[in-house]
């Protein structure tokens, strides 16, 4: 996993809630048997017409916008537990997604695939939302370290919660498995006096 | 200290906890399919660590897989492919597969617990947000992204943080009609969608008690729906009753010993949850879901709400429906019964009550896809596939069909298609498809009618 420390970059509104993985990355492209190229398909039936056309309406083929954040509504990544939420995202480029909500499944899944889910306050939201169409030139600073996003260049900033586990994890670039790896023992203990 | 069912099962199965940090969570079952587990496979290949208990493991390929001709090579070649992959993975890591065909084949929530894989106080997980449903049983259960289905390979553990507690209480005695389908609809239309965020929910109250294992199943399936990562019913005689003599359940003494150990884990009188919601039984009516996420259900007889808000906007355009309008005798073209929420034999049982000695209406194309191989076996062995042949509906073979829409089955754009799924979201059953939500009840009436019916008067 790519080590995660500050991230500047513009950012992407995308004012919509209940955002569920279905959107994300609907059913029908869940074929594919490794993690790479689900980005082409992101936010599928949103990004194209039917006939396959650009949707010109459709945040991320709007000009204006760019950078590896994405600002979302409330409740963001419901729905299915499917990671290819995440890898889509990721494979899009997307490092940061904020929203005022996440689902518990999607959350697990980004972290796990060094896409760092930032949750603020609903005001905080509105005011990066209306940053960011007002000027999509703003740049945002994550910085993980401090658990701060700030709208650079402006007072306003705020903080954000993450398990100090997971913030390890990603500030090293290391994941669960190798942790767990290093239970071995502990592992094989436990199953041998099992209680139940 | 007085603890809940979620407690004990959970406290029983920590092997560490890491300071200010999560635990270490060892899981018994490990339940995979297609869909979710061939990135996990090839990761594991990557880092060259083996498989760590695969005889911990069950598979089956249920979300990718055909309804029609399941004899036959499967035309699609990327299902093929993926389905091809499950298997030479399963074989190179011994771990048990029920393919496509075999008779214990079916969706991951229905054929593990008819064949006792799933036991109370157990730990069970899968690549699939619906692994909720085993909570029926009183176990642990819960979906998890590919990344912890590779931690699960690796190590049989997960690394998580305890959920809080939520308990969802309902009591007295449920109407004629009202099946458990309308029970959880009711809750999550009244808690949303959200409320279950960050906590285990346990059902309680005599609804619960009173239910049937199946019934249960559909009540804790869709706890994922509210939010929930999971819920869990208490075990009782209903339990123990159901999980006997199954094929993979304990035998004889080992069953007893197991029965004295289950009859500890209810939760015990006095415990405090973090969060409590309490409905009475007689509040309950059918329900019917007229948005793009479950929680916007309304009673069938009662119209959808007016709110103004632009999220509840955007789904009622997309489902072209009116604020304050009624959902009777909107024209429906599609019905589908099945999906890991409502494909049981109860299930298709309620269903061939109502529409025996009856007609499908002609505009309606009606699929009716058993959860499992010996959900399909049951409803020929009772003569119930006679009724729906005579009616006009459509017996498909098993698998996850319409309720995701990965294989042929796909819902016509822009058509409504009253299901007994457990999700609504824009395009889930195809693209452009439009969801109703509903009991298998208010579905198998549907289909009869063409049309949306007050059932609850139909009935009484
Ligand atoms: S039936 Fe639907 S909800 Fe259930 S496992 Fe299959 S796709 Fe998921």
């Amino acid at each position: 996993m790519e080590k995660f420390t500050t991230l500047y970059s513009k950012a992407i509104p995308l004012a919509i809630e209940n955002i569920d993985t279905d959107q994300i990355i609907p059913a029908r492209f869940l074929k594919a048997t490794n993690r790479k190229g689900f980005g082409d398909n992101l936010f599928r039936d949103w990004r194209f017409n039917k006939d396959g056309v650009k949707n010109p309406h459709f945040t991320l083929n709007d000009p204006k916008y760019s950078g590896s954040i994405l600002v979302a509504g409330d409740n963001f990544g419901c729905g299915s537990s499917r990671e290819h939420a995440a890898w889509a995202l990721s494979d899009y480029g997307l490092k940061v997604i904020v929203s005022s909500f996440f689902a518990d499944i999607f959350k697990g899944n980004a972290l796990n695939n060094g896409l760092l889910p930032v949750q603020v306050s609903t005001e905080f939201l509105k005011t990066l939302l209306s940053e960011i169409t007002k000027n999509p030139e703003t740049q945002l600073i994550v910085n993980l370290e401090n658990q701060t996003i700030t709208v650079a260049g402006t007072p306003y900033s705020t903080s954000f919660e993450i398990d100090a586990y997971k913030k390890t994890c990603l500030i090293n670039g290391y994941d669960d498995i190798d942790y767990l790896l290093s239970k071995k023992n502990a592992i094989k203990a436990f199953e041998s006096a099992k209680a139940y | 200290m007085k603890r809940t069912l979620f407690d004990k099962v959970w406290d029983a199965h920590v092997v560490d906890s890491i300071k200010n940090g999560p635990q270490v969570l060892y899981i018994d079952k490990h339940l995979i399919h297609e869909v979710t587990s061939p990135q996990a496979f090839n990761e594991l290949e990557k880092r060259k660590i083996p498989i760590f208990r695969p005889n911990q493991i069950v598979a089956t390929a249920d979300h990718n897989t055909p309804t029609q001709n399941q004899h036959l090579p499967i035309k699609d070649e990327l299902s093929r492919k993926q389905l091809k992959q499950l298997s030479q993975n399963c074989k190179k890591n011994n771990i048990t597969l029920y393919e496509l065909g075999h008779e214990y084949n079916g969706i991951v929530h229905v054929m593990a617990p008819e064949l006792g894989i799933t036991q109370p106080g157990m730990t069970i997980v899968c690549g699939d947000s619906h692994t909720s449903t085993h909570g029926a049983f009183g176990s642990i259960a819960f979906g998890i992204g590919t990344s912890q289905v590779a931690q699960v390979f690796a190590s049989q553990c997960l690394l998580l943080k305890k959920p809080k507690s939520l308990r969802v209480s309902v009591n007295g005695t449920l109407k004629n009609n009202v099946l458990p389908k309308d029970v959880i609809l009711y809750i999550i239309s009244k808690i949303g969608t959200n409320a279950g965020t960050g906590y285990f929910c346990e059902y309680a109250g005599d609804v619960f008690e009173n239910m049937s294992m199946e019934g249960r199943m559909t009540i804790c399936n869709m706890s994922i729906e509210m939010g929930a990562r999971g819920g869990m019913i208490a075990p009782d005689q209903t339990t123990f009753n159901y999980v006997k003599g199954k094929e993979f359940a304990p035998k004889g003494r080992e069953f007893e010993n197991k029965i004295t150990y289950w009859k500890t884990l209810p939760t015990d009188v006095g415990a405090v949850f973090d969060k409590e919601y309490t409905f009475d039984a007689k509040d309950i009516d059918p329900m019917v879901t007229y948005g793009t996420n479950p929680g916007m259900g309304v009673k069938i007889s009662e119209n959808i709400p007016e709110l103004n808000d632009d999220s509840f906007e955007k789904s009622l355009k997309y489902m072209n429906f009116k604020k304050g309008e009624s959902l009777i005798n909107k024209p429906i073209n599609f019905v589908f019964i099945g999906s890991c929420t409502n494909s049981r034999i109860e299930d298709f049982r309620v269903a061939a009550n109502y529409i025996k000695g009856k007609q499908k209406a002609n505009n309606v194309t009606a699929w009716l896809v058993p959860g499992s191989k010996k959900v399909e076996a049951q409803i020929i062995k009772e003569g119930l596939k006679d009724i729906f042949d005579d009616a006009g509906f459509e017996l498909r073979q098993p698998g996850c069909s319409a309720c995701l829409a990965m294989n042929d089955d796909k819902i016509p754009q822009g058509e409504y298609c009253v299901s007994t799924s457990n999700r609504n979201f824009e395009g889930r059953q195809g693209q452009g498809s439009r969801t109703i939500l509903a009991s298998p009840l208010v579905a198998a009436a549907t289909a009869i009618e063409g049309r949306i019916i007050d059932i609850t008067k139909q009935l009484n």
